[in-house]
């Protein structure tokens, strides 16, 4: 074999570049972030326990309740408001309906769209809303 | 050669045929597509027969001229409640609601020998609702629309910026952001001074105007602009459906002498004044 020891430093340095990722994210990641158990982990809204549709259908099809919701009000006009599962009435609006329970963007919705690299364009007109000051602002 | 410019002539009047006929389908598509009870076009100024709700409000300008400052704060909580931006230039100004002088909300009257008070007024413009709106056939994604109230709507998801609404309307009652809405001037100063966390903003690219408050009429409120003229002059701008005979809004504009603004285009603006 020639250049054993060469390839030997190669391959050291290989593994301490890899444990280091790991040992960084395990270290420094953000402690309540998804990067830690593998796990995106939106935090489930506090004094609420159902939403607008049962959980599955919220956690697949999200988006297209919001196109329905956003058809109707604006299109059709119809602005009433709608049950949840809980029974709670609240408003077919992304900002005061959906954020009205979710009161983070960026420790729910952000927490599954970062994780599954997801980019919704809406809160380039809708209005997040405003978080503590320590969080992060996401696209 | 002359085989080939008979070709060439062939290939050409086929082409043209194609053309028509997509334009035939295209403009068939669009009439049917027109959503609601999209009034038939015709060229007269005669109104079409009333058909469902018709939103309307009457502006009663003398009451606007007798408290000044009046019509801005108007403006002030349309603008702020929508997150209208404030660009700070002319040119890129976005407005819901304004004024104008007399000579250019109602530059098809004659301006000569009016009195003094006519000529320094400011006169409140928006948008006028139409009933026959041309801006609607001219949006080709179909993001701007008559809704069921008959107020003419944007839809901002579907809106790509082309503009040619903005042609299409003869009021101006459309602003068209050249630069984000959330952005800042030179000094640091936010476009949007205060943001209203209830109602979305804009984005860059996108065309905006009043929505006749359709999230508070739903709900049987007057829109902002309304609701405010009046908590200082009562009736100083009265909201109804125009088609309703037993409407406030109704029976003043069948006792009272009012105009609409250049009513000869055929639009059929569902804003009046009362001079
Ligand atoms: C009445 C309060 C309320 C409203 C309004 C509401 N949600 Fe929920 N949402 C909840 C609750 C509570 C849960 C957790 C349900 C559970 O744990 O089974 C939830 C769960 C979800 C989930 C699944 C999360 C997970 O961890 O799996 C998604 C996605 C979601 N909501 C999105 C939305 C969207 C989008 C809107 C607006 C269209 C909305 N929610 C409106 C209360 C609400
Ligand atoms: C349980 C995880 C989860 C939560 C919580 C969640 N989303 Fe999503 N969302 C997704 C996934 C996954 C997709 C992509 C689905 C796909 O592309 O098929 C998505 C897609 C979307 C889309 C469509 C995006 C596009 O580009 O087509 C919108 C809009 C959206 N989410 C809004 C929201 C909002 C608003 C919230 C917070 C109230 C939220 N979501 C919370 C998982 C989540
Ligand atoms: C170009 C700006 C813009 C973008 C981008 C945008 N919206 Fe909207 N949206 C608006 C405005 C403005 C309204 C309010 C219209 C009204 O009330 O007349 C609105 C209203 C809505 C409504 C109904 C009422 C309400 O208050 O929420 C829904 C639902 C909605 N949008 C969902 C979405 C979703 C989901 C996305 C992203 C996939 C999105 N919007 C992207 C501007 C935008």
């Amino acid at each position: 074999m020639y250049d054993k020891g060469k390839v030997l430093i190669g391959l050291a340095i290989f593994v301490i570049a890899a444990l280091s990722i790991v040992g960084y994210n395990a270290t420094m990641g953000d402690v309540d972030s998804f990067r830690t158990d593998g796990k995106p982990g939106p935090e489930k809204p506090v004094g609420h326990d159902k939403c607008v549709k049962e959980t599955a259908y919220m956690q697949t099809s999200h988006m297209v309740l919001l196109n329905e919701w956003r058809d109707e009000v604006i299109r059709e006009g119809k602005r009433e408001l709608v049950e949840t599962v809980g029974g709670e009435m609240v408003e077919k609006s992304l900002q005061n309906g959906c954020m009205g329970c979710h009161i983070s963007k960026v420790k729910f919705c952000d927490r599954c769209h970062d994780y599954t690299n997801v980019k919704p364009y809406c809160w380039d007109c809708h209005l997040a809303p405003v978080e503590a000051p320590a969080s992060k602002e996401a696209h | 050669m002359d085989n080939t410019r008979r070709k060439f002539l062939k290939l050409a009047g086929l082409t043209a045929a194609a053309g028509v006929g997509t334009t035939l389908l295209g403009s068939k598509a669009m009439a049917s597509g027109g959503g609601g009870h999209a009034a038939p076009a015709h060229g007269g100024h005669a109104e079409v027969a009333p058909t469902g709700t018709r939103y309307g409000i009457v502006i009663d300008t003398g009451k606007f001229h007798d408290n000044p400052g009046l019509a801005q704060k108007c403006q002030d909580v349309c603008h702020s409640y929508h997150n209208v931006p404030d660009f700070g230039n002319p040119k890129d100004e976005i407005k819901w609601i304004w004024t104008d002088k007399f000579a250019n909300v109602f530059p098809e009257h004659s301006h000569y020998r009016r009195d003094e008070r006519l000529l320094s007024m400011d006169i409140i413009a928006m948008c006028n609702h139409c009933d026959n709106p041309p801006y609607v056939k001219a949006c080709p994604t179909q993001a701007t629309f008559k809704n069921a109230d008959g107020a003419v709507m944007m839809d901002f998801h579907r809106c790509i910026g082309c503009r040619f609404c903005m042609a299409a309307c003869p009021y101006g009652a459309r602003s068209f952001n050249w630069r984000s809405p959330r952005g800042v001037d030179k000094e640091g100063h936010p476009f949007i001074k205060k943001y209203n966390q209830r109602f979305p903003s804009r984005m860059r690219g996108v065309v905006e105007k009043c929505s006749l408050c359709s999230w508070r009429t739903k709900k049987g409120k007057d829109p902002l602009c309304v609701e405010e003229a009046c908590k200082t002059a009562s009736d100083a701008m009265i909201f109804g459906d125009l088609n309703d005979k037993n409407s406030k809004i109704a029976k003043l504009l069948s006792s009272k002498f009012t105009i609409q603004r250049k009513p000869a285009l055929g639009t059929h603006p569902s804003i009046f004044y009362i001079i």
